[in-house]
């Protein structure tokens, strides 16, 4: 089950290193220096993109000897969050404007045709 | 200020609250007269559903269609499986988009609460890559589009 929240997640995204960095993770697991290899950016800047990956809960990170190799967490995208705050959303709307036809009908002033 | 709960209850299911300022008799009303329907169960700002089926008896069809007027559309079909009126209605339903989701099991209850009603609807949470299909994030597309694109698949019947 995903905790973190919505915005720690859309924040990890808002970056193209991070998006970048999922890419390659999406083909499998990869040290940090190898994440790092791509980029003309130094390794501890990589290594703080991937705190705040690891910090949304898109990826995990495990500890191999001396490396750190990095790896999707495996609900980390599954949006379960973007799901339950878009159904959210629709419903809330869905619910304001059953509101103003069900109280259209209380003051007599309805609306709806009746049958 | 949001008047509805919606939580998770363990890793199945959804349930959402919400009161009305009715009686019981008028919101189940609203849920299962296909004039009312189209009024409001719309999502987001911008969509419409010009087709609306709804045979709210025991093995009835339901068929909304919505559209959002510049070519985006999708729509969703169930049954009703058990009709007890107005206290509760139980149906199945199914997103197409164009392909089905799984079949969401929905039981929606009306509780007469303070002269108005308590709405409490317990439907299935669709598994992982459901809702990825539902969401379709494009991450190479960036957030902002993809919740653009998702206000219309979220399944808000």
């Amino acid at each position: 089950m995903q905790t973190t929240s919505l915005d720690a997640t859309l924040g990890a995204l808002s970056d193209p290193t991070r998006r970048a960095i999922l890419a390659r993770l999406a083909q499998g697991e990869a040290t940090v220096g190898e994440l790092a290899a791509p980029f003309p950016i130094s390794q501890p800047a990589v290594s703080r993109h991937i705190k705040v990956l690891t910090e949304a809960g898109l990826i995990l990170q495990r500890v191999d000897g001396t490396k750190r190799p990095c790896r999707l967490a495996p609900h980390g995208l599954d949006s379960l969050e973007d799901y339950l705050e878009t159904l959210r959303r629709g419903l809330e709307k869905n619910y304001e404007r059953l509101d103003l036809i069900l109280a259209a009908r209380n003051d007599g002033a309805s609306p709806i045709r009746r049958k | 200020m949001s008047k509805l709960t919606l939580d998770t209850d363990g890793d199945r299911y959804v349930v959402v609250k919400r009161r009305f300022a009715a009686s019981p008799e008028a919101v189940y009303r609203a849920h299962t007269d296909p004039e009312l329907i189209q009024q409001w169960m719309l999502g987001p700002e911008g969509w419409t559903m010009p087709v609306c089926q709804c045979e709210p008896v025991a093995g009835g069809k339901i068929r909304y269609e919505w559209t959002n007027g510049e070519g985006g559309g999708f729509y969703l079909t169930g049954e009703f499986i058990a009709l007890d009126p107005p206290h509760r209605i139980e149906h199945v339903e199914r997103m197409h988009m164009p392909n089905p989701t799984p079949d969401n099991h929905i039981v929606t209850t009306f509780v007469a609460d303070g002269g108005g009603t308590l709405m409490t609807m317990r439907m299935t949470l669709p598994d992982a890559a459901t809702r990825e299909a539902m969401l379709a994030t494009g991450m190479d597309r960036g957030m902002e589009a993809s919740y653009q694109r998702l206000e219309g698949t979220a399944g808000w019947a």
